[in-house]
């Protein structure tokens, strides 16, 4: 373990793995998190929406779109109708119940699960890195898989993007009016019912999308929604829900506890990503950024 | 007929199904009896003090596990194995509630799901102690005071002894004033705790005791199965159990017991027919919550009376 850490290259090559997973981390948990900091809805399909997206792209490409990246847009852009048209056909009959909402989401994980592999079968399907950004970079007598950067430098758009939105706009205000205190936003007139939808599709949108991104480095599989649903869970509690700035640390920092944990300690990888957020639930309930209590 | 009558000869009945019944149906049988057990368990929770865990599967896996890893890797015999395995399941099911209970409502549920991650991975990727994916096999059935209990008809026996002890067991603690006190800090928190009461404490015991009758759940399942894969730990197998308990009516006592005979029916009969257990499984969530979200037991009570009148 000691012989490895001391190797510069894998500690830079494995860095570089932390990164992009906290990046394809974060386009799934910074959703989940506006859902559950808004709506009050622990949203159990945003694995689903993941392996959806991953999946639709694969299609996508197949059928000749002719770049990843427009691949992604529509597939994002594909889960966030369904997304949509999830939260005002089902979640809204069940406004107010939240384990309703839930083990409704629960339910529709497995079906989207169990859909996925009736229409693309069981056997995992790679997505191919696009060929602009193929060859590695060589800096410094290191080779960097020039994707995982440009993946890396996406999120980071992403989360200015969705910093700017949130905070300088004025659908961002009625956002957070409605997180910190919806009675109130809606005795204001905000149109709370309406930032319920756009929030959703958004998520479920950054989920889909992401997992297009995510495709060369994941590629599509069944479980692939299982893998990341219990992620995007940790980075959320560790963060502190509805918190952008609790979901991008969160992101990397699980990003590279998994990725060195994974390296170094493969048998109990699984349990050393579990441990930040125990102790962060332990001595601070909600969550390093969080305002409100899970 | 008197509910007493009713009771008596529902027994009858349970105990005189193997004069009848094969051996394909009575190990159907001795299946529907562990999930009824193991939904009565997490009923506790989800029903009589108001926290809807998502993460059951961890105390009848941690039993299971235990107790083959026991006999397998330190050779114990079953008397010695099961106490251990259910000592380990409690300590695990403390600590799990200590953490898990520091929040409530979803947050509560997000932990519970989180923690039986942990296990779950554990189970697949601490190859060394758990053989993975292989899952732990080459185990055997104990022999109740001298009496084997190998085939079909002598398990289900014991297996109806035991779940009919447990159920009866957790039915007094439901009854007693600390299950008064459990409702209690379901329905009013706040008043309990003015009231003096320790709400924190009351919910952690019952946690820790709904851990206790999974774990005896999880003894019967690794006696039945004689074998344990990870999936006994997935969210799939947490997500079964709250089904059964939510679509049986949470809350009731019978509820749970029919949430899990109809689970294991369907899981075992349909699913033999239909490929398709996941995508039943969701569609059985979904209208269970769309139409039925009380569940079948208060369900029906509701149309009896309606009848009746």
């Amino acid at each position: 373990m000691l012989a490895q850490l001391s190797n510069s290259n894998f500690l830079v090559i494995q860095t570089l793995n932390s990164l992009s997973l906290g990046g394809l981390l974060f386009l799934l948990a910074a959703g989940f998190s506006l859902i559950f900091g808004l709506m009050r809805i622990a949203n159990l399909t945003h694995g689903s929406l993941f392996m959806l997206g991953a999946y639709i792209g694969v299609s996508l490409l197949e059928a000749g779109v002719p770049n990843l990246w427009l691949a992604a847009l529509a597939g994002g852009v594909a889960t966030a109708v369904l997304g949509g048209l999830f939260e005002r056909l089902v979640l809204r009959s069940l406004a107010g119940n939240s384990q309703g909402q839930v083990l409704v989401t629960l339910g529709v994980s497995f079906i989207v699960a169990d859909l996925c592999l009736m229409l693309w079968g069981g056997d995992p399907l790679p997505i191919q890195t696009p060929e602009s950004v193929r060859s590695p970079l060589r800096v410094a007598g290191f080779t960097f898989p020039a994707y995982r950067l440009v993946v890396v430098a996406l999120a980071i758009v992403v989360a200015i993007g969705l910093y700017v939105l949130i905070e300088r706009t004025r659908l961002g205000a009625m956002i957070r009016a409605g997180v910190d205190d919806m009675p109130m936003a809606r005795a204001v007139g905000i149109p709370v019912s309406r930032l319920f939808t756009i929030v959703f599709c958004l998520g479920a949108g950054l989920a889909g999308a992401g997992g297009i991104i995510g495709g060369p480095i994941l590629s599509a599989y069944p479980g692939l929604d299982a893998d990341m649903l219990p992620l995007a869970l940790i980075v959320v509690i560790l963060g502190g829900v509805g918190s952008l700035a609790g979901a991008f640390i969160g992101s990397f920092l699980i990003g590279f506890v998994y990725t060195f944990g994974s390296a170094l300690v493969p048998d109990l990888a699984y349990v050393i990503l579990f441990l930040p957020m125990i102790l962060v639930i332990a001595f601070r309930p909600t969550g390093l950024f969080g305002r409100m209590g899970a | 007929m008197s509910r007493t009558a009713w009771l008596a000869g529902g027994l009858l009945a349970l105990f005189a199904l193997p004069l009848v019944a094969g051996e394909f149906y009575l190990n159907l049988a001795s299946q529907m009896l562990i999930a009824a057990l193991f939904a009565s368990s997490l009923n506790l929770l989800v029903g009589y003090a108001g926290l809807t865990s998502l993460g059951h599967a961890s105390f009848l896996g941690a039993a299971a596990y235990l107790s083959a890893w026991l006999s397998l890797h330190l050779g114990l015999a079953h008397w010695a194995s099961a106490p251990i395995a259910l000592a380990g399941t409690v300590l695990t099911a403390a600590v799990f509630g200590w953490i898990a209970l520091r929040a409530t409502g979803l947050g509560f549920l997000m932990l519970t799901l989180a923690l039986s991650q942990v296990l779950w991975g554990l189970a697949y990727r601490w190859v060394g102690v758990t053989d993975g994916d292989n899952g732990l096999r080459g185990l055997t059935r104990p022999e109740p005071l001298g009496v084997a209990i190998e085939s079909a008809d002598r398990f289900y026996w014991f297996a109806l002894l035991v779940c009919l002890l447990a159920i009866g067991l957790i039915a007094l603690f439901v009854r007693s004033p600390f299950g008064a006190a459990l409702r209690g800090t379901r329905d009013q928190p706040r008043r309990m705790g003015a009231l003096g009461f320790d709400v924190w404490l009351i919910r952690w015991l019952t946690f820790v005791i709904a851990g206790f009758w999974a774990g005896v759940a999880g003894l019967l399942f690794i006696w039945y199965h004689k074998y344990v894969h990870p999936s006994a730990l997935s969210l799939q197998a947490s997500a079964e159990v709250l089904l059964a308990v939510i679509a049986g009516g949470s809350g009731t006592l019978a509820g749970p017991v029919v949430g899990a005979v109809m689970v294991v029916f369907l899981k075992n009969f349909v699913s033999a027919y239909v490929e398709r257990w996941n995508m039943l499984l969701g569609f059985v969530f979904l209208a269970i919550v769309l139409f039925l979200p009380e569940g079948l037991v208060p369900g029906m009570r509701r149309l009896i009376r309606r009848v009746k009148s």
